[in-house]
């Protein structure tokens, strides 16, 4: 019953603007697949093929091997939950559930216990007869995802719906999503702008910028071993620092990154493997890897606290070194300060940094990546 | 101290302006039960439902507002589809292409009504002429014309209704409805129908209102039919009763028990929407029940009707009557005194000159003297052809006429 959904490099083109630009990937049957990108990045309008709202400029989507072009919405195996969720006001909670069957001829009593049945499932039982404004947003958000589950698509498609709720409600349902799909064993694909929410629910994640997909693989993969300065600067924190390749050897390349000594990065696989000495590159290092050391320990270069923000768990420090910034490039020499940011666990042992405080940093080459030069993600 | 002026204002401006709304509606609504022949309320005569009675056998009337009713009748089933059809167009085109079309479409409304009738009326000439109808087809039915003309622009209306309540449809819904597997005619039924209801409601009432009192394009469309409107126009240029002012109290107070039943079901929806319908007591949630407020409206115009019905104004009528001719006799008692007192002194040259500046005007001194037009104190010469002449003897004037002072003294003398 899982059906795999293949875009064959799928492109779709409003006039001189390319929204998606030669999307090629698989999507395996019973998969949780993500699609994560600042808005505009042509996600959505990725969905908007898949569910058959927008027809392709060029290329070919296929599920279960069938070609899907010139087949309306109505007749794909698909489901959308909208961003605003498209509730239909003026019908009752189970007849909004149930409205999938209504159209396809399903008699009133199999609509009611289909109904019923789908509102147990959303833990919403007994609450068929209210109308959707007396619903909570979390509510309203079951009842969507109930809808579309009434339709017995093989593929779920969701446009962004948790980015309305309120943060405590969003970790709750991104849990019930999660659920909800194990349980029915559908494939869900997903929209998202929310890094945390793709890499919490998703089995896979697809990482798009300008239309392009950057980079295809799992939260740990998207997150540990980015292969673009997109995806390093956009999935979570990351201190960019651009300089140049002075050598490698045995997986580890030793870079200039303006710091007072050169630096050792792993790059054992990836594009950085790929970075030749003498060229560009842009290193990336976590805040989180970043660690206090002593002024002797490998990659340790010297900093100074500029501000501390705490967060309760964690306390980031933003710190400034002197060399050249992401944006300003090698050309701006070595002298021009720049800011780095490290997270520390909020524990006493390192409570003496303060604003002002002179310190040195470093973190493990493992800790670490090299990558060609690229766009970074706006903040 | 200044808060007294303060709010005296406002107060007295309210007042004022409605006022200046309603009192024409008061006066004409008072106007309806007065037994006075022409419509007004001063000097008030009798109660009287006559004119109400007088209007169910008015079949002119009746048959104008029966041509009016199924024009609007017409005109509400054509218009409302093509102006809702107007506004979804609008709705689905690019902004370049709406602007345009949004001109075609409201364009009528722009046009004079003569020049829709006139043209209509023009058109469906030509046409019938074309293909050589007959005068009794449709190319020459004063309803058909009317409906024709008045679609024209009142489907303009209705699209206006439309493309405020459609502005606030999410289309992601029919979007949604497609993607749940309903085709786009299901979608169109189930989820925009639904929405557009109220609008399509008030588009109906509107078109409705719109066609009965119509009368700029229906004058020429109608040909040789009537409506509502053309005989009131025909009655007044032929001369009114209260019989009109009764047709307007019935509209008035249709609307009114309309308007109220109506915005009771709202409020009671309203309520139950909120919840709070629950918390209201039994009595008042039967009391605020739309059905039960049509009930006591029906149940207080069915009074006033049976009143009506029973309510005999002959008698006051018949008083009036003897009042109006008591007035007639006393009136003509005086003429005849005054001729009487005439007659017997043409002897006395001065003596009618005191009828002369008065008299001559009364309805009762003309009356012997036929046409006699001239004013009396004309210091016309002496072929006056005034029939009581006396008055006017040329003696008598000479000295100044019958004005100068002289001409007076002596008078007042008869008298005694």
């Amino acid at each position: 019953m899982t059906k795999d959904i293949t875009l064959d490099y799928v492109s779709v083109q409003f006039g001189d603007y390319v929204a998606v630009d030669g999307a090629h990937l698989t999507i395996q049957g019973g998969e949780f697949f993500s699609f994560l990108g600042p808005s505009g990045c042509g996600k959505t309008t990725l969905l908007r093929c898949i569910s058959g709202f927008q027809e392709p400029t060029a290329g070919q989507i296929r599920i279960g091997g069938k070609d899907m072009r010139g087949i309306g919405p109505n007749k794909r195996p698909t489901a959308l939950i909208f961003q605003n969720l498209a509730l239909f006001p003026l019908m009752s909670v189970a007849d909004n559930i149930a409205f999938p069957l209504e159209v396809r001829g399903v008699d009133r009593k199999t609509r009611r216990r289909r109904a019923d049945e789908l509102l147990e499932l959303i833990a919403l039982s007994g609450q068929g007869d209210k109308r959707i404004s007396e619903l909570s947003g979390g509510q309203k958000q079951r009842v969507a995802i109930a809808r579309a589950l009434a339709v017995e698509p093989d593929i779920l498609l969701l446009d962004e719906p948790l980015s309305a709720l309120d943060l405590k409600l969003r970790q709750h349902m991104r849990r019930e999503l999660r659920a909800i799909q194990k349980q029915v064993g559908l494939t869900f694909i997903y929209i998202t702008h929310d890094q945390g929410e793709a890499l919490t629910m998703s089995d896979r994640v697809a990482v798009m910028s300008r239309g392009r997909i950057e980079q295809v693989g799992d939260a740990r993969a998207v997150y540990d071993q980015p292969r673009t300065a997109f995806v390093a600067s956009f999935v979570g924190e990351n201190n960019a620092l651009t300089g140049r390749v002075l050598g490698r050897e045995n997986g580890l390349s030793t870079l200039d990154l303006g710091l007072p000594a050169p630096v050792r990065v792993a790059t054992a696989s990836g594009p950085g493997a790929k970075l030749a000495p003498g060229a560009e590159c842009m290193a990336f290092v976590r805040p989180e890897a970043l660690r206090p050391c002593a002024p002797d320990a490998p990659n340790a270069f010297p900093a100074t606290v500029i501000r501390e923000e705490f967060e309760g768990a964690q306390r980031h420090l933003v710190l400034e070194t002197p060399g050249p910034g992401p944006a300003a490039g090698p050309a701006a020499g070595p002298a021009a300060p720049r800011e780095l940011r490290m997270t520390l666990v909020n524990d006493d042992r390192d409570a003496a940094f303060g604003p002002g405080a002179a310190i040195s940093v470093g973190f493990a080459p493992d800790m670490a990546c090299a990558l060609p030069p690229g766009e970074l993600a706006s903040a | 101290m200044t808060k007294g002026p303060a709010l005296l204002l406002p107060v007295l401006y309210l007042a004022l302006f409605f006022a200046y709304l309603f009192g024409p509606l008061a006066i004409m609504a008072i106007t309806a039960f007065n037994s006075a022949g022409f419509p007004r309320v001063s000097p008030w005569e009798c109660l009287t439902f006559g004119w109400f009675g007088k209007l169910a056998q008015d079949t002119r009337l009746l048959e104008g507002i029966g041509n009016s009713l199924i024009i609007g009748v017409g005109v509400v089933l054509i218009a409302v589809p093509i102006g809702l059809a107007a506004a979804l167009t609008l709705s689905q085109v690019g902004p370049r292409l709406r602007a345009s079309l949004y001109t075609v479409f409201i364009a009528p409304i722009l046009v004079p009504g003569v020049v829709i009738g006139l043209s209509t009326l023009i058109f469906w000439d030509r046409l019938g002429a074309m293909i050589g109808a007959d005068y009794d087809t449709l190319f020459y039915d004063g309803i058909f014309l009317t409906i024709a003309g008045q679609v024209t622009f009142i489907a303009a209306y209705s699209m206006l209704v439309f493309l405020s309540r459609i502005s606030r449809f999410d289309p992601t819904l029919t979007e949604a409805a497609l993607d749940m597997g309903a085709t786009p005619t299901q979608a169109f039924v189930k989820v925009l129908l639904p929405f557009m209801a109220p609008a399509i409601a008030s588009a109906a009432v509107l078109a409705f209102l719109a066609s009965m009192e119509n009368y700029n394009t229906t004058v020429f469309t109608v040909v040789a039919e009537s409506t509502f409107t053309t005989v009131l126009a025909s009655k007044v240029r032929y001369g009114l009763d209260p019989s009109i002012s009764a047709v307007a109290v019935i509209i008035v107070a249709f609307t009114l028990i309309a308007a109220t039943v109506f915005e009771m079901g709202k409020r009671r929806q309203t309520r139950a929407a909120s919840g709070l319908l629950a918390l209201d007591r039994p009595v008042l949630r039967l009391i605020a029940h739309p059905l039960f407020v049509a009930g006591l409206m029906a149940a207080l115009v069915g009074g006033v009707v049976w009143t009506g019905a029973n309510h005999d104004s002959s008698v006051c009528e018949m008083q009036v009557l003897d009042d109006k001719r008591a007035v007639q006799e006393r009136l003509e008692q005086e003429r005849r005194e005054r001729i009487e007192a005439l007659t017997p002194a043409p002897s006395a040259p001065s003596a009618p000159t005191q009828s002369a500046p008065g008299g001559a005007f009364a309805p009762g001194s003309l009356a012997p003297g036929g046409s006699a037009p001239s004013p009396a104190p004309s210091p016309a010469p002496a072929p006056a052809p005034s029939a009581p002449g006396g008055a006017f003897v040329p003696g008598a004037l000479a000295p100044g006429g019958a004005f100068a002072p002289g001409g007076l003294a002596p008078s007042g003398s008869v008298d005694n």
